[in-house]
């Protein structure tokens, strides 16, 4: 693996400045394009170049060790994707493990609108947050027993639903493994996260990538080798979610506690 | 209203999607797989004992899978489009078989109705004029061979069907037990055991209705109820009720006796949350008493009254009825009043009266096989061949 940056041990601070300059003056480079040039419904032209999703496989990485639970992502969420009220595509947990005795977990709202301070009045001996969503694992469970084939994997390695065909049965939100899937009370069909896939094929990120003040969250492209989640992937040591399910989750974490549900 | 919660759930873990209707559904067609268990225990096993219920039984579990697919449909948040699951099934999915079976099991039963009730079509036929005799000639099919020949035939053939008909019952039925028991993400459904579980509470079930309703269509007749069937049917449902309960206490004992770590969960849910539907209902108001009322009914039944011996029957029927539904009812509600994190629990869930999938709807479909079954005795008459014994199946 090619390593972009020249501090091995750069990660922890997450975005450099240059990245960050990069970043910020091509989003609004892209601002400015949308905004001058394209008409809507144009919105390929996003990223100058037809999407092509043979070269594109999609895995997300968040490092639990940055997220400071503002909350941020799940408000994007809602408004990006329309989320209803008390449904979460994602959400954030957060953990108090106290020297000795049983961890708090808690997670008000989704996390949606932060978290307030801790009042137990627990000897804590670490805490933290973990972002959640779906795993877009590649076994999963979710899509295999739909009776319709309604949920299904893309070529580019997002699970999502069809809408138009979802029977609304709720299987799927019985199938998998870790509560990312709900029964949208407006459409009766399966909802979840799609990791903005309206977005992502645009060129563009994901909202909760988007919004997250921190880096805590990165979307990226197995098929690119110059991606910063593959350097991530390939020299950072990972885990994921309920690994013993054997549903090969997406989702990669760094700084995951055995605690972590 | 906010469910109260305790613990830590996963956000999304707090809606109880799979309501009071996918608990009717696997009641209801356990109430066929075990009715259709007793017309087969005769047609196929000679046990002759059971024939005054023969072709009852055949028309109660005809009448009960008529509907059986109605909870299904009223769930679905898009029943327009249910009918995908039958003309694009997707087969990874075990719901997919849903299709397949319920209508190849239609047909059998259907098949085998026809060729049981066939001689009284035809004779109704002969007997009747006008609109009634056009029924009943539309019913024959075109065929009026009644010749001894023809009815040896006939007994054969509902031998084969009703002999088919086994599996496929066991297999619409384990289906639904499967649905669950494939479930990796759900510990309290996840087991090999529950297709079997499943089974052996279906016969149950069937068999308890069916006590209840041949002593009350009895009572209707004026017919008295045959001591040998009702003996019959006590020793079955004795013998199910202890597959069922075994089965039902072998999971539970296995993991907590493992101390797997579902025992944390599923532990607690039998003693809070379902500590009345399990413990109260399914284990001991439902599953012990009938087992000693059963048991004094088979072990002492030759020095009872048929008095006696009729009521503890019926009164172990109904408490069996309750203990399926119980049984049914901790098992989908029962995998949903904990979260997946395995840390947090829904505290109560008290379906609506009035909702969509609530208590009412519930009720009216129960209801529905029951006014099926009082038309098709009203066109079929299914004791008829009590009074006219020779020759008939």
């Amino acid at each position: 693996m090619k390593h972009r940056h020249s501090h091995p041990d750069q990660q922890p601070d997450g975005v450099s400045r240059r990245e960050f300059l990069h970043r910020s003056s091509a989003a609004l480079a892209g601002a400015v394009a949308i905004v001058l040039i394209l008409p809507e419904g144009s919105a390929a032209g996003i990223s100058g170049a037809e999407y092509d999703w043979d070269r594109h496989t999609w895995v997300y990485v968040i490092d639990t060790t940055k997220c400071i639970g503002c909350g941020s992502c799940v408000s994007a969420c809602r408004a990006e994707n329309s989320v209803p009220e008390g449904m979460y595509r994602t959400w954030v947990e957060r953990y108090e493990i106290p020297v000795t005795g049983e961890a708090f977990i808690d997670s008000p709202d989704g996390g949606e609108h932060g978290f307030d301070p801790v009042t137990s009045g627990m000897n804590v001996g670490k805490g933290f947050f973990v972002p959640k969503m779906c795993n877009h694992c590649r076994a999963t469970p979710c899509t295999q027993v739909c009776p319709v084939g309604a949920s299904f994997t893309t070529r580019d390695g997002v699970v999502l639903v069809d809408a138009e065909h979802c029977i609304g049965c709720g299987y799927c939100v019985q199938a998998c493994p870790f509560g990312s899937r709900f029964i949208n009370p407006t459409t009766h069909t399966a909802d979840k996260c799609t990791w903005c896939y309206h977005r992502i094929t645009k060129g563009l990120t994901t909202a909760c990538v988007e919004i997250c003040p921190v880096g805590a969250r990165q979307l990226g492209n197995r098929d690119d080798p110059d991606d910063p989640v593959n350097e991530i992937l390939a020299t950072r040591r990972v885990q994921v979610l309920q690994p013993e399910l054997l549903t090969r989750p997406q989702c990669y974490y760094l700084g995951l506690d055995m605690e972590v549900r | 209203m906010f469910p109260e919660l305790t613990g830590f759930l996963f956000p999304n873990d707090v809606h109880i999607h799979w309501s009071m209707m996918i608990v009717m559904y696997p009641y209801i067609t356990g109430l066929v797989a075990g009715a259709f268990i007793v017309s087969s225990l005769y047609h196929v096993f000679g046990a002759e004992e059971l024939k005054p219920l023969g072709r009852f039984a055949l028309a109660t579990a005809l009448c009960f899978l008529a509907v059986a697919g109605l909870p299904l449909l009223n769930h679905l948040g898009h029943p327009e489009r249910g009918i995908n699951i039958i003309v694009t099934p997707h087969f990874t999915s075990a719901m997919a078989g849903f299709g397949i079976l319920y209508a190849s099991y239609f047909i059998i039963l259907l098949f085998e109705v026809w060729f049981v009730f066939r001689v009284d079509i035809i004779e109704t036929a002969e007997r009747s004029t006008g609109f009634k005799r056009g029924l009943f000639a539309a019913l024959a099919l075109g065929v009026y061979d009644t010749s001894p020949e023809a009815r040896s035939l006939d007994r054969n053939i509902i031998r084969i069907l009703a002999a088919i008909g086994i599996p496929m019952a066991c297999l619409l039925h384990g289906y639904v037990g499967f649905l669950f028991g494939a479930v990796k993400a759900n510990p309290w459904w996840s087991t090999p055991l529950m297709p079997v579980i499943f089974l052996f509470s279906a016969m149950v079930s069937g068999i308890a209705l069916l006590v209840i309703l041949y002593q009350v269509a009895m009572k209707l007749k004026g017919v008295p109820i045959d001591r040998l069937a009702i003996a019959a049917l006590a020793r079955w449902l004795w013998l199910f009720l202890i597959m069922s309960l075994t089965l039902e206490l072998l999971e539970i004992m296995m993991l907590a006796y493992e101390r797997a770590e579902e025992w944390e969960v599923i532990g607690h849910l039998l003693t809070h949350q379902l500590s009345f539907s399990f413990i109260s209902l399914q284990m001991v108001g439902g599953g012990l008493i009938p087992l000693i009322l059963l048991g004094i009914v088979v072990l002492m039944g030759h020095y009872m009254d048929d008095r006696i011996r009729n009521t503890l029957t019926m009164v172990s029927s109904l408490l069996l009825l309750l203990q399926v539904l119980a049984m049914r009812w901790n098992v989908v509600i029962g995998g949903q009043m904990f979260s997946k994190s395995m840390s947090g629990f829904r505290e109560t869930y008290v379906p609506g009266f009035f909702e969509k999938e609530g208590v009412l709807a519930a009720v009216a479909i129960l209801f529905i096989p029951f006014i099926l079954l009082a038309i098709f005795e009203r066109v079929l008459p299914t004791f008829r061949h009590l009074e006219r014994e020779e020759g008939s199946v």
